[in-house]
């Protein structure tokens, strides 16, 4: 029973070495790392905008519904939304989904390749077949979720003067104020940093997954949900230890 | 040439070959037949690299595959091309990308070089003019002549095919048959071809070799098939009605 997680361990750290070896050529790894920027990043901001702008004005409205009082200022809906999309919702939580759309799309992607035998095809042409099909993945989401972050952030903050505008939830100077109230600089980066370990995660665990699916089709079908659920944990798990070290 | 030398291999205590002993020469198109299940594409994988024999030895013209170091290995793997069962082309790419890709990862040429390289090996499997489609685009017959195309981009010395005729129709099947033997004499490759379609072995048989539940049975070449006296190998070929005719008439005609 304790074996199990051990080996796995054993094999992800393998194939990780394996990814990491000296690219046989920059100029193929490189055209394929700006692929996936592509296919990886530029094509979740549309999920990721959606997202965040109605997370961001649901938590204004909720805030404000929720700690309206006399003996509260106003512009504490402002400041508590943006802590909450800045410390959580855009580094964390949009990793989740970002966990969701793009290591399924991973895990599916090496899994079918694997079951195709197009892996196969890689390794007799010589080719190190884990770093390049993995290593572009890893770098370009470790590359582009920091624009995701920051997409994420302006959307939320979008989403909540929306409320303001045309819902009339509370006055945009309020809003504003509270924005602005007692902002930390390195609240971004502590986003940012949290952010670039979770898409490590979401690219290198869906990775390892695909790339040992054995079967067929209902074997890349687990795989696609296993990566899911994996990354999803240690995302949650890690969140846990960089909001201490990086806040603690 | 490449020559086995008492190949052993096993999953987990079940035996699936047995003291596998071949040679296989340049210039001639090598068959390994025998029913589904019998340890053939073991074999081959074993071949290639992508399975490790237990026991024995695998010599490409001499140099022993198994005893070398990762990289030798993957310098080797350069003189080889292989054509899979399913194509196995990389379906993000087009046609002509997919024949570049060889020659992207380990050529020196200038993109120009490569393009008319990719594009040669195109026109060798006449699909020259499908150059710019997906795989997704093309039929399986296309597929494998695309597959080919990838296998011969890096010149190279040996050529494995993994059961090249399944799922294409006869007439397919002999347009890849007489290409991959075209191929082979032109360019004096050793060429090993894993199959179990009779017309394969009746027309491009130069060498053959029959695996029965993992050991070498018979040997010979697609002329001697007629007159063998091996029955494993006699029931494998001539299961259907249509072979057996054939055989009689054969066996009648050198009475």
């Amino acid at each position: 029973m304790i074996l199990k997680p051990i080996a796995t361990v054993g094999k992800y750290l393998m194939l990780m070495g394996r990814t990491f070896a000296r690219p046989e050529r920059f100029r193929v790894y490189f055209k394929q790392y700006v692929n996936e920027m592509e296919q990886l990043g530029i094509n979740s901001i549309g999920i990721v905008l959606l997202i965040s702008f109605f997370i961001g004005a649901v938590i204004t409205i909720q805030i404000k519904l929720n700690i309206e009082s006399p003996w509260m200022p106003r512009f504490v809906v402002g400041y508590t939304t943006r802590e909450i999309m800045l410390l959580e919702f855009s580094s964390s939580i949009m990793c989740l989904i970002l966990a969701g759309k793009v290591g399924s799309n991973i895990a599916s992607e090496i899994g079918t390749m694997r079951v195709t035998q197009q892996i196969d095809a890689l390794e007799i042409m010589g080719v190190n077949s884990a770093g390049y099909l993995i290593l572009p993945k890893i770098a370009a989401l470790m590359t582009m979720i920091p624009f995701l972050v920051i997409f994420s952030i302006v959307a939320g903050i979008f989403g909540a003067f929306c409320t303001c505008w045309f819902g009339g939830v509370l006055n945009a100077e309020d809003l504003e104020y509270g924005l602005q109230y007692s902002f930390q600089e390195w609240f971004i980066w502590c986003s940012f940093i949290k952010s670039i370990f979770f898409a490590y995660i979401i690219a290198s665990v869906s990775a390892y997954f695909g790339y040992t699916v054995e079967g067929g089709s209902i074997a890349v079908g687990k795989a696609s949900t296993d990566s899911v659920v994996m990354s999803s944990v240690l995302i949650l798990f890690s969140d846990l230890v960089l909001t201490q070290l990086l806040m603690g | 040439m490449i020559e086995l030398n008492s190949i052993y291999k096993s999953f987990e205590d079940k035996d699936v070959l047995i003291d596998i002993n071949a040679c296989f020469e340049n210039g001639k198109t090598n068959l390994i037949i025998g029913q589904s299940g019998s340890g053939k594409t073991v074999l081959m994988k074993s071949i290639v690299g992508l399975l490790t024999p237990e026991k024995g030895e695998i010599l490409y013209d001499g140099r022993n595959f198994l005893s070398m170091g990762k990289k030798e290995k993957k310098s080797l793997r350069r003189e080889m091309g292989m054509i899979f069962q399913s194509a196995a082309l990389f379906d993000s790419l087009s046609v002509l990308e997919n024949v570049m890709f060889p020659l992207d990862m380990f050529s020196n040429d200038t993109l120009r070089e490569r393009t008319r390289r990719a594009q040669f090996c195109l026109d060798r499997v006449n699909l020259i003019d499908a150059q710019n489609k997906y795989p997704g685009e093309i039929s399986g017959g296309m597929q494998k002549r695309v597959a080919i195309a990838r296998a011969i981009a890096l010149n190279p010395q040996y050529l494995f095919c993994d059961e090249p005729n399944s799922g294409l129709d006869p007439k397919t099947s002999l347009v890849i048959d007489e290409l991959i033997h075209d191929i082979t004499t032109e360019y004096n490759m050793t060429t090993i071809i894993n199959t179990h379609d009779m017309n394969s072995v009746m027309g491009i048989g130069d060498s053959i070799i029959f695996i029965y539940q993992g050991r070498k049975e018979w040997e010979g070449n697609k002329d001697q098939v007629f007159t063998a006296t091996n029955k494993r190998l006699n029931d494998f070929i001539f299961a259907s009605d249509l072979l057996k005719k054939v055989k009689e008439e054969e066996n009648q005609h050198h009475k």
